[in-house]
């Protein structure tokens, strides 16, 4: 499957799954699909920036990690992320994300209130790379 | 759910039977056969994952609103024992902790509400209390005042001018958790929740104003001071994006500390520690505190529920009949085989529910037993239920706590638009108000259980007996 990201099915929540051509891509893309619960992210402006970086060794605990960050991050500055950028190096992770203030032409659709350890996975497949997990919402 | 993997105890209470050289403790499923067989899969893996944890007393048990969560199940039980290596588990308890209900008695009857009352209290409410995805509240707190939340809870709004001082005696703890520890809870999570108390939040989350349209049992409706025709508000929320963070950052700390403590965990959800080990002290202070967070807002949310009301109606008076709170771990003293025993009971997505009697009920109650709230889904009805002395036995008096989700935001979102969900509810009667459409349609009344099904099994297991029904009029969703 080509697609950048898409979505499985849980009981009460939501299960994200992000495609790259790297580990980095794929992280990149879980994002987008856990913001996209959020909003419509193709209609944000993305120019306001915020800036992570996190140490971790384990690279299903780094998906959490990153997501997680980005919710509270956004959240804490009444943002909507829709673009993103990670890159590792050895345990180091440094990202960067665009988004847009939340404004009332903005159809609001269900918060995410965190990524959970439930169905999470990091797995590389000859040349490509999936990361999922399921979202809290 | 497989029921061949089900015994059958009686009509509502099923067990796993232990397969050959499997070690783990017993398991209970309370429940009708239709509930049950409606269940996912995953309930019984993950119940049965939660009775291989160290320390379990009894059995580990599902309540017969259960599906599918992290960890231990949404309508999970679990009790441990600290001096017998018992673990704390903050899958165990929930993202969303301390997520309740808050049910509010007015002195209003139904015919007291025109169509155009009924419009301008739903206009107006969803006017007044913040609520979905990227909405603030207006109390903007430092992060002292935060702390000082944290400590205090529903005490702490109330001092603060957010209610009345008569509330506390219908709040679990009166209000105030014992043991909060705000330093154990990270500069993020604090910063996440400062314009967050007194918001609603999103997802299942609501306010309703409610009609009580059946009557169960007369002498305990008396006691609550509830009667056919009554107007009543509910209010479903919990300790936001404070308790999201703690969960989150918790998880991932227990999962570590499981593994370096040699607890092995069959799910890495299952994060957990003993109850006496720094880790597990840790989660308790912060649990504690997020606990007093979801009261502290559910008062507020109160307080400004009173103003809308009392800027529509004249003299009108809206009491707090009880709140509860759905995703804890708690000391308790239970019986266990006729000896008394102080447990740390873990109800995530299940409800205490004290039997007649029980000191910590208030004084007004205490003959019928505690208030228990099944929380409905904007189209179907709620239930308000009392505590049996039976349930003490049963579930270390425990019941269930909404009608539990019966199929996925994506299957709902496949099936029903927003718009025509409100559409179809107005000719009901039930005005909606929400910020998501797309939130309304995952909300679809038909995503849910029947709970009239979870309030009878609930009933009929033996975990609390059905007081009252409560019809939906006006729903504010987040």
């Amino acid at each position: 499957m080509n697609k950048r990201y898409s979505y499985f099915d849980h009981d009460a929540d939501i299960g994200i799954i992000g495609r790259g051509k790297s580990l980095e891509e794929s992280f990149e893309s879980a994002a987008v699909a856990m913001f996209s619960i959020m909003a419509d992210v193709d209609l944000l402006h993305c120019d306001e920036l915020i800036e992570v970086t996190f140490e971790e060794e384990d690279k299903e605990f780094a998906l959490i990690e990153w997501l997680n960050t980005l919710l509270a991050l956004a959240h804490m500055k009444h943002l909507v992320l829709g673009r993103f950028e990670l890159h590792k190096e050895g345990d180091s992770w440094r990202g960067k994300a665009w988004g847009d203030r939340w404004h009332k032409d903005l159809e609001r659709g269900t918060e995410v209130k965190g990524a959970t350890l439930t169905m999470l996975s990091v797995k590389e497949d000859e040349d490509h790379w999936e990361a999922q997990c399921v979202v809290d919402v | 759910m497989n029921m061949n993997l089900l015994e059958k105890i009686d009509d509502y209470t099923w067990t796993i039977p232990l397969k050959a050289g499997e070690k783990r403790s017993g398991i209970r499923l309370y429940g009708s056969e239709p509930l049950l067989t409606s269940m996912d899969d995953k309930v019984l893996e993950q119940i049965t994952n939660v009775a291989t944890l160290p320390g379990l007393v009894g059995e580990a048990m599902t309540m017969p609103d259960a599906h599918w969560g992290y960890g231990f199940p949404i309508g999970g039980v679990a009790a441990f024992d600290a001096e017998e290596g018992g673990i704390i588990s903050a899958g165990g308890v929930g993202f969303d902790i301390s997520c309740g209900i808050r049910c509010l008695r007015t002195d209003l009857m139904r015919e007291d509400l025109t169509s155009t009352d009924l419009t301008k209290l739903a206009d107006e409410l969803s006017r007044t209390i913040p609520a979905g995805v990227g909405r603030e509240g207006k109390l903007r707190l430092t992060v002292d005042e935060l702390d000082d939340v944290l400590r205090g809870g529903a005490q702490w709004a109330i001092h603060h001018g957010y209610g009345l001082g008569e509330d506390l005696s219908f709040i679990e703890e009166m209000g105030k958790m014992q043991g909060a520890r705000p330093e154990n809870i990270s500069p993020l999570a604090k910063e996440r929740q400062l314009g967050e108390v007194g918001t609603l939040g999103s997802g299942n989350h609501y306010l309703e104003v409610q009609e009580v349209a059946k009557i169960y049992d007369e002498k305990a409706a008396e006691a609550f001071g509830i009667k056919e025709g009554q107007i009543v508000v509910s209010i479903h929320c919990g300790s936001r994006a404070l308790g999201h963070q703690i969960g989150t950052e918790y998880l991932v700390s227990l999962a570590k500390a499981a593994t370096r403590l040699g607890i092995s965990l069959p799910d890495r959800e299952l994060a957990c520690a003993p109850i006496h080990s720094p880790e597990g002290q840790e989660y308790i202070g912060a649990m504690n505190a997020a606990i007093n967070c979801a009261m502290a807002n559910r008062q507020v949310l109160t307080h400004m529920t009173r103003n809308v009301f009392e800027g529509l109606f004249k003299n009108v008076k809206l009491e707090t009949l009880y709140d509860v709170s759905h995703n804890t771990c708690k000391k308790e003293t239970h019986l266990v085989n006729g000896v008394e025993r102080t447990l740390w009971v873990h109800r995530k997505g299940a409800t205490r529910a004290f039997g007649p009697g029980h000191p910590d009920i208030p004084v007004r109650y205490r003959s019928v037993g505690q208030p228990v709230i099944i929380g409905g889904s904007m189209g179907t009805g709620s239930y308000i239920l009392a505590g049996s002395a039976e349930g003490e036995a049963r579930a270390f008096s425990s019941a269930s706590h909404g009608a539990g989700r019966a199929m996925s935001r994506h299957q709902a979102l496949k099936l029903w638009r927003g718009k025509q969900v409100v559409q179809e509810l107005a000719q009901k009667g039930i005005l909606i108000r929400s910020a998501s459409m797309r939130g309304v349609a995952e909300e679809a009344p038909d995503a849910y259980k029947d709970v009239d099904l979870v309030a009878e099994a609930t009933e009929k297991a033996g975990l609390a007996r059905r007081v009252a029904f409560l019809k939906p009029k006006v729903c504010i969703k987040g």
